[in-house]
């Protein structure tokens, strides 16, 4: 049985519909990228399947005892509550030290977990999400654009360990992201999003659809370039410009072989 | 204790029992609105409490008129304003304006109302202001009775009130149910209003529910230090206004009020140098 799925649903706010006649499921272990413009109803999608928006039409099934770890795809920490990273972690369910320790670390995040929420950064409210997420041994992620806020290296990391969660403990993950030439890669199944479906498939094969050409257009023409020249080039590091020694910056070989299209199969 | 001990050498014994009774009583409210006034803060609820407490001076009039026990109209009214007014917000109606509009005419439809009560007319400001220093032994045990019952239902759904508080959407995630955790806030809010009424009058109780919580708020790093601290001061507050009002000959609910504040001013002040 899948974990997650919904049957020909329908979002509307006010007169709008966002969302219509989307049906979709995610099976236990595999990760699923939705992707799209602005507007194109992702986040509602998320926000619907996880019972917070409510939907018009169709049906979303979701076992009620299923371990969801949610992150939002953002949090406003009001200033009026003092809390520090360790407690917010122990909401609901509270956690050992121990556990929070780990998970924190695991995120890069240690050093913050003394501090209180509403002094963290963008990346660091981030990784505290995803440490909280990782608690209670999820049987799904669902993140709603993770990576905002955090550096193109603190994005690489994040992308490595979300794959690493799902090797070592199979849980699934379902993502909404822009970071098309990044993100498609690492997914086995991508869901091109527009208000409904427009396609659907492993990541080379939407990258090819006319529905997602067509979608994108000329503006995905540069990530999709990128995307080719990352793959179907292959070169070593350094091969394509200069790199002086010791040169720091985050570059697409550090994960790259997460990034080959069937990197999955593993 | 200070307070009470020092008044103890200087009055009659008369004295002495009325103000313990004060004191109790006070207490009591300090020990309902200090966890629950944390949330209307973290929550920005403040012309919730307003809306809430103004209604219950319509719950008086009706209790007068029906002759029922004014606790229950209160509670009554209370609890019917509080739940119009979450349901309204859920509905996405301007919060600020909506809660504005309510309030204030909660109030004067509840003093228009009561005017029309035979013999009521004189208990006016002890209904906006209170009159913690005419509470009887019932009052009492009406008081720490609701105050042990928010104590409770906040202590029981502690943990989802403080996830719902954060963030619906992640508390939602975790299997809880926000909408619940709503309805038990404002279920607290009502009986607080009802307890509180008698003792600091519909006026002060949202200063009651605010002032202490966002004094304990520059002094907190946890959400439960910052409830349990806005109980202390809330207390403090109380039995330093009393013994104000007995060295001045101030009137008690306004001088509780005004202590508070001064030592939320003092707080600020404190977390200034604090951090400098």
């Amino acid at each position: 049985m899948s974990l997650i799925s919904a049957q020909d649903i329908t979002v509307r706010f006010g007169r709008t519909d966002i969302l219509t006649g989307v049906t979709l499921a995610v099976e236990r272990g595999e990760i699923v990228t939705v992707v799209g413009p602005n507007g194109s109803g992702k986040s509602t999608l998320l926000r619907a399947l996880l019972g917070i928006q409510p939907v018009a039409h169709g049906h979303v099934t979701r076992d009620p005892a299923l371990r969801i770890g949610y992150v939002p795809q953002r949090l406003h920490i009001d200033r009026t509550m003092p809390i520090t990273a360790r407690r917010f972690l122990s909401l609901p369910k509270r956690c050992t030290d121990a556990q929070a320790g780990e998970v924190l670390t695991r995120c890069g995040v240690a050093e913050v977990e003394t501090r209180q929420l509403s002094d963290l950064s963008g990346g660091q409210l981030q990784r505290v999400l995803l440490a909280r997420a990782l608690l209670n041994r999820p049987e799904i992620l669902v993140l709603d654009e993770p990576t905002q806020g955090l550096d193109q290296q603190g994005e690489a990391a994040f992308y490595q360990l979300i794959a690493d969660v799902r090797r070592d403990s199979g849980a699934a993950v379902l993502l909404v992201s822009h970071d098309l030439h990044v993100v498609m890669a690492a997914s086995d199944r991508v869901i091109c999003l527009n208000g409904h479906v427009c396609c659907e498939g492993a990541p080379d094969v939407v990258r090819d659809a006319p529905e997602y050409r067509a979608l994108f257009g000329f503006g995905t023409q540069g990530a999709l370039a990128l995307y080719r020249h990352d793959h179907d080039h292959n070169h070593g590091p350094g091969a394509a410009h200069e790199h002086g020694p010791g040169c720091g910056h985050s570059h697409d070989h550090d994960y790259g072989d997460q990034k080959e299209p069937h990197s999955h199969v593993r | 204790m200070i307070t009470i001990t020092a008044i103890r050498k200087n009055h009659t014994l008369m004295f002495d029992d009325f103000l313990v009774r004060a004191a109790l009583a006070g207490v009591g409210v300090a020990v309902a609105t200090g966890p629950l006034g944390a949330f209307v803060v973290w929550r920005r609820m403040a012309y919730f409490g307003d809306a809430t407490s103004h209604a219950a001076i319509l719950g008086v009039a009706l209790a007068l008129a029906l002759s029922l026990p004014i606790g229950l109209g209160t509670m009554f009214v209370a609890l019917a304003m509080a739940l119009t007014v979450s349901a309204l917000a859920a509905k996405g109606w301007a919060v600020d304006t909506t809660l504005g509009v309510l309030a204030h005419s909660a109030l004067a439809f509840g003093l228009v109302a009561i005017s029309f009560v035979p013999g009521a007319r004189l208990d006016m400001s002890g209904l906006l202001f209170g009159d913690i220093l005419a509470v009887s032994t019932r009052d009492i045990a009406f008081v720490w009775a609701g105050a042990a019952t928010i104590a409770a239902l906040l202590f029981w759904r502690w943990q989802a009130l403080l996830t719902a508080t954060l963030s619906e959407d992640l508390a939602q995630a975790s299997g809880l149910d926000p909408n619940r955790e709503r309805l038990v806030l404002t279920i607290a809010l009502a009986i607080t209003v009802a307890v509180a009424l008698k003792i600091i009058g519909a006026l002060l109780i949202s200063a009651m529910l605010i002032i202490p919580a966002a004094t304990a708020r520059s002094l907190s790093r946890s959400p439960e230090a910052m409830a349990l601290l806005a109980v202390l001061i809330g207390a403090g507050s109380v039995l330093g206004g009393l013994h104000l009002s007995l060295s001045f000959d101030t009137p008690a609910g306004p001088s509780i009020i005004a202590l508070a504040a001064v030592a939320f001013t003092a707080s600020v002040g404190a977390s200034r140098f604090k951090r400098h």
